[in-house]
């Protein structure tokens, strides 16, 4: 017995924008007609999508995702707080955590490297640095750190706790990720080593990097659409 | 040689873009010398020896047989991405430059278009992969690969290129001796096949207060990025064929966003979930690594399209000119976020004089364009330089001009003009104009 690929097949609606095709098209065979349908089809596509009038092209194959499915993927924290979980860290908590964890590859006070640089002001290396023009050209991402440019507070939790450390990332528990945003924060004064964040908590942080930003977006949208 | 047809366009020996096409002369364009050694062999004319001598060796053996899959000719195995130094696999953040200057067309072959993984590739099985859309939707839906599959699809041509592209040169001090893909090769042209996104997002509807939507990769770090709803709706796509075959890992198989001119970054690899919401999240991306610090020191974001810019890939840096006084055909690529490209313009005196280039087709918009130019060097030293403009009338900046909006270590959306020194034994370097 010989595998057989199983083709895949357009959807009903799909199907029947292609039979309505038939009436113009005039061929002999119903597999001809169907296959032209298709190509016709095909081409016009991109036609009708320019045209706004895709609604025929419409398919129904998705399937419902429950609340379930999405609570469980939805991890993206956004800056006015949603979806951030219940717990809570230390800053002091997250010294432990730093040291074990993401000094070797943040350097010991965030700054080093060689892994992008999580404290301090962004700029050159300093003026006097001997080794400077070297090290931009080894490091040219670590220019700029989160303690000065990152908005909002939320994103330091929303990154660790998705992509940190980088060689095991989603293992830290909700409230290790607490800890270590508390601790980059104290790294960066933004924070006492005696602090404790939360979900209430980290909403209180104005970020340096909130300030000092400005949008592009407002000056592109009108430019989105071609002339 | 008909000399008559050669038409000067502008100082140090730029001819009219024409000039090939009409006088069809034997130019001894150098960069094709080599190719017509032809064998030497001794002519055996005696009357009963077989023609055999006359032929090399491939001409007298039957060839090898072809396998499933073919890779490229065993002499061009110097043709390779070449990985960034400053972001080593080691530290898992990897950055793989496309061979720019060995490209002919619009069209970047699958294997060499540039990467950039910040948590590595996920070999990611289809059968278990799923798009969720959900956030401000009427109907929050999933999609495994095998439905996705069964939607119609357009397919499109467009260049992606990442917001890092040419940092060195935004910010190094003085210029470093780099060729073009060393410099400029985070920019690949493809066919990306796919399935409109705005077909997925008719179909689970939108809440009136529908905005943005948070973009997720499958992979181990789940990369995110907020992209204007308006975008999303306009010409992006759930890209899952890449060049005729399936995206490749390391573009995201099984699925990519596509967002047409807009930074790579944004272009979610592993493509698992889609978060339609009325505010951006303020992703680790959008946070630091890719928005522009300007000059007065304010931090500018959502900076998504990648503007008007062109490079000459052929001569460029690390090349050399191997014959003075010869005749060369100057080519690059040229192209936009914002539209087709209208004109590239090429100087060969250090911007003192310019001339039109040919545009070879196809000039599709947020595309690669290929340029061409006929020259006649004069076997002395010079600077050549390439100006895009696209269809909105945007122009590409000097170097110079670019640096102005900006601080001086801000390193994305770099667009300055090329310019590639030519010394007086023919080395190729790269300058600052
Ligand atoms: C194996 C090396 C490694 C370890 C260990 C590691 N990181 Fe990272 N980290 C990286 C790399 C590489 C990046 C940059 C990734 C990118 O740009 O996509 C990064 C980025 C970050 C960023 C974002 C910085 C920016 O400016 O974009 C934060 C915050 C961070 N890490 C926190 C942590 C914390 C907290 C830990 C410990 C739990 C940790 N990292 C452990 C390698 C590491």
């Amino acid at each position: 017995m010989v595998d057989r690929i199983r083709l895949t097949t357009l959807s009903t609606e799909s199907i029947s924008a292609v039979v309505l095709m038939r009436k113009s098209v005039c061929t002999t065979s119903l597999f001809r007609t169907l296959l032209l349908g298709l190509f016709l089809w095909g081409m016009q596509s991109t036609l009708l999508f320019a045209d706004g009038a895709a609604e025929w092209l419409m398919t129904d194959l998705g399937q419902p995702l429950s609340k379930a499915e999405i609570e469980r993927y939805e991890i993206t924290i956004f800056p006015d707080g949603t979806n951030l979980p219940d717990g809570q860290g230390a800053a002091a908590q997250g010294k432990v955590l730093y040291q074990n964890q993401c000094a070797m590859c943040h350097g010991k006070s965030g700054i080093e490297g060689p892994a992008a640089r999580l404290a301090g002001s962004d700029g050159w290396f300093s003026f006097e640095d001997p080794l400077r023009v070297l090290r931009i050209k080894e490091y040219p991402i670590l220019l700029i750190s989160v303690g000065s440019m990152w908005p909002y507070a939320t994103t330091i939790f929303d990154y660790i706790r998705r992509a940190m450390p980088h060689h095991a990332p989603k293992s830290l528990h909700n409230d290790e990720a607490y800890a270590l945003t508390a601790y980059i924060l104290y790294m960066n004064d933004q924070l006492e080593e005696s602090s404790t964040l939360d979900k209430q908590s980290i909403l209180e942080i104005t970020m340096p990097g909130k300030a000092r930003s400005v949008s592009a977006k407002e000056q592109i949208t009108n430019l989105v659409e071609q002339p | 040689m008909r000399k008559a047809f050669l038409k000067t366009a502008a100082g140090n020996g730029l001819l009219d873009r024409r000039s090939f096409l009409q006088s069809g002369i034997a130019l001894s364009t150098s960069f094709s010398l080599g190719a017509f050694a032809a064998p030497v062999s001794d002519l055996n004319t005696a009357p009963n020896s077989s023609i055999a001598a006359s032929f090399p060796e491939w001409m007298k053996t039957p060839g090898r047989a072809d396998t499933e899959y073919g890779q490229p000719s065993i002499y061009e195995k110097q043709v390779q991405r070449h990985l960034q130094k400053s972001a080593p696999e080691a530290s898992l953040f990897s950055i793989w430059h496309t061979p720019i200057e060995n490209q002919r067309g619009i069209i970047t072959p699958s294997g060499l278009h540039f990467t950039v993984n910040h948590n590595g590739i996920p070999d990611i099985d289809p059968q278990q992969h799923v798009l969720m859309i959900h956030g401000l939707v009427d109907k929050p839906l999933k999609f495994d690969v095998e439905s996705l599959m069964r939607y119609p699809m357009v397919s499109v041509i467009h260049f992606l290129e990442c917001a890092g592209n040419t940092a060195t040169n935004a910010v190094s001090l003085s210029p470093l001796d780099q060729s073009a893909q060393e410099l400029s090769g985070q920019m690949s042209g493809s066919e990306w096949a796919g399935i409109p996104l705005k077909y997925l997002l008719k179909e689970t509807g939108l809440k009136a207060n529908a905005k943005w939507v948070i973009a997720e990769g499958a992979d181990g770090g789940s990369h995110s990025r907020s992209i204007p709803l308006d975008k999303l709706q306009d010409d992006a796509m759930v890209a899952l064929y890449q060049n005729g075959e399936r995206i490749r890992p390391s573009q995201g198989y099984p699925m990519r966003l596509f967002v047409p001119g807009w930074e790579g970054n944004l272009n979610v690899k592993w493509l698992h979930r889609l978060e339609v919401t009325d505010q951006p999240a303020y992703t680790k991306d959008e946070s630091g690594l890719y928005s522009d610090i300007l000059d007065d020191g304010r931090i500018q974001r959502f900076s998504f399209h990648m503007d008007v810019k062109s490079l000459i890939t052929r001569p460029s840096g690390k090349q050399l000119l191997p014959e003075k006084k010869g005749f060369y055909e100057i080519s690059g690529l040229a192209w936009s976020g914002y539209g087709k490209i209208k004109q590239v313009e090429v100087s060969a005196d250090g911007g003192k004089t310019w001339a039109p280039a040919h545009l070879e087709g196809p000039i599709l918009p947020k595309s690669l364009t290929r340029f061409t130019i006929p020259w006649r060097w004069n076997g002395s030293e010079t600077v050549l330089l390439s100006r895009a403009t696209d269809e909105l009338g945007r122009v590409q900046p000097t170097r110079d001009q670019w640096r102005d909006q900006y601080a001086s270590y801000s390193f994305n959306h770099y667009n300055g003009i090329q310019a590639w020194h030519i010394a007086r034994d023919g080395i190729v370097e790269n300058c600052y104009g």
